[in-house]
């Protein structure tokens, strides 16, 4: 299962590994790799876990533990309070520029040209026709001041404004009933909501940070912005959303992450 | 009446019943598994200047320290409960842990300074023993706790305001974990300086007869493993 490091650590090179090194010894690391399989059938397996080998990868404790964070997500479906609000900060607290995360550095980001960006919609919706950044940036704003938490556990408070994700969805002809909102984004990222979570009163579809529009490694044109989820679930450079009844595996749950990811 | 009669009434028993063996090993398990992938999420914002060394954490990437971890709390948490209905409603914790007295702290504390700490019943615990154990237990309860807030600081808003903001609650779910890594050093280190103590969490240990005073062990009855 091939598995993308989340975001740079210590313990990972922040240059992706050189592949041509990895080609021109591969002869050589198969061979390690065959002796490391030999000398590990022979030494006891319990030994060979404990030094080094991840048990997790194994495909049977993954998927139990898959299991377990499916069921993690129907828990927290069954203790999400649709109506209570996160709390939200004063200006003063407000961090500027906003903290950068995504699966890539911020030199690789590509900047999405506004003027012929069009946010598509499919699914559930009964009024199809592509938003332009020009009519979505005329819809009335919502601003939430509130603090985002990211997976890995920093946090800081930023000021989002756009319009509400349920306004949006009401004068799209959305249907309300229907299970997830899935977005998918222009650097190929996928994610995907619950409905409640859609509808929660600070679910915005941001275009503003800090009162200026948002600069474009923070998800320029449109981006989502919710107070109830962790960071990873706010989709940046949303092109589509769809509505949807189909529950899909997203761009970090299918790396195993839980895919609820509430706060 | 002879000893095997004696040993199935309902007070005279194991001085560790299976019950409580079972979930000793359970939580043994279980926080194993709390500590090394707390340790990986750790290592993905260190709030200190150091990380916990690859070699000791559990899960190979961050998503596997997450999974264990929300996998293990289940365990830890439903044990934990468990045991704390457990120790109420048995007596056990009335019976073992209380009362500590200052005098009986100092003069345990006098005792350990000049070696002279006896451990040759298992049944007593000393005064030290019982804040330790007593401590590990409010630590236990805390660190759910704090872990309950840092998993939902918006949905338990009112738990996750008692504690302050969410860089706060990450310490005091850390220093809880220190501490009970702290008390884990003991506690092994004294198990195996003790093997009997650790033999007995294993076989049960001797029968205790609450009905003798002072609830001590029964010494005409041998440990049956």
């Amino acid at each position: 299962m091939p598995i993308r490091a989340r975001t740079p650590s210590i313990f990972r090179p922040r240059e992706p590994i050189n592949q041509s090194l990895l080609t021109g010894h591969r002869a050589l690391v198969e061979e390690i790799n065959r002796r490391g399989v030999l000398r590990g059938a022979i030494s006891l397996g319990a030994l060979a876990m404990l030094t080094g080998c991840d048990v997790s990868e194994d495909d049977s404790v993954q998927k139990a533990l898959r299991t377990v964070s499916a069921w993690n997500d129907r828990v927290q479906e069954t203790i999400f309070r649709p109506n209570h609000l996160a709390q939200t900060l004063h200006p003063s607290q407000v961090v500027k520029p906003p903290r950068f995360n995504a699966h890539f550095s911020i030199d690789e980001v590509k900047p999405i040209d506004g003027a012929n960006w069009t946010l598509e919609l499919a699914g559930r919706v009964s009024d199809k026709r592509p938003w332009t950044a020009q009519q979505i940036y005329q819809l009335p704003e919502q601003e939430i001041i509130i603090r985002h938490i990211c997976v890995e556990g920093w946090d800081y408070i930023g000021q989002w404004s756009g319009p509400n994700l349920r306004g949006f969805l009401d004068r799209v002809g959305a249907d309300l009933t229907a299970k997830y909102v899935y977005f998918i984004c222009n650097d190929d990222y996928t994610e995907s909501i619950d409905m409640a979570t859609a509808l929660h009163p600070q679910t915005i579809l941001a275009t503003k940070y800090a009162n200026d529009v948002i600069a474009d490694p923070f998800g320029y044109p449109l981006r989502l912005r919710t107070s109830t989820k962790l960071g990873y679930k706010n989709a940046k450079w949303i092109k589509a959303i769809e509505v949807t009844n189909d529950f899909r595996e997203t761009f970090w749950s299918k790396q195993g992450f839980n895919w609820f990811a509430g706060i | 009446m002879s000893p095997d009669a004696d040993a199935t009434t309902p007070r005279a028993h194991h001085l560790h019943p299976l019950a409580l063996r079972i979930m000793h090993w359970i939580n043994a398990a279980a926080v194993f598994i709390m500590i090394g992938s707390g340790w990986k999420i750790y290592n993905d914002d260190a709030i200190f200047g150091f990380h916990f060394p690859d070699a000791v954490v559990i899960g190979k990437w961050a998503q596997y320290g997450l999974q264990w971890h929300f996998f293990g709390m289940w365990i830890f948490v439903f044990n934990g409960l468990a045991y704390l209905c457990y120790g109420v409603a048995t007596g056990r914790f009335q019976q073992k842990l209380f009362p500590i007295s200052p005098h009986e702290i100092i003069a345990t504390v006098g005792d350990a300074l000049r070696f002279r700490l006896s451990h040759d019943d298992l049944t007593h615990y000393n005064a030290v023993q019982k804040i330790l154990y007593l401590g590990v237990i409010v630590i236990g309860v805390l660190i759910v706790v704090s872990g309950l807030a840092l998993w939902k600081p918006v949905q338990f808003s009112e738990l996750a305001d008692l504690f302050g903001n969410f860089q706060t609650i990450r310490l005091v779910h850390f220093f809880c974990m220190s501490a009970i890594v702290a008390f884990i050093l003991v506690h092994v280190t004294l198990a195996l300086l003790v093997p009997k103590s650790l033999v007995a969490m294993l076989t049960g240990g001797p029968i205790v007869d609450e009905r003798k005073p002072g609830g001590g062990a029964a010494p005409q009855i041998e440990a049956t493993p």
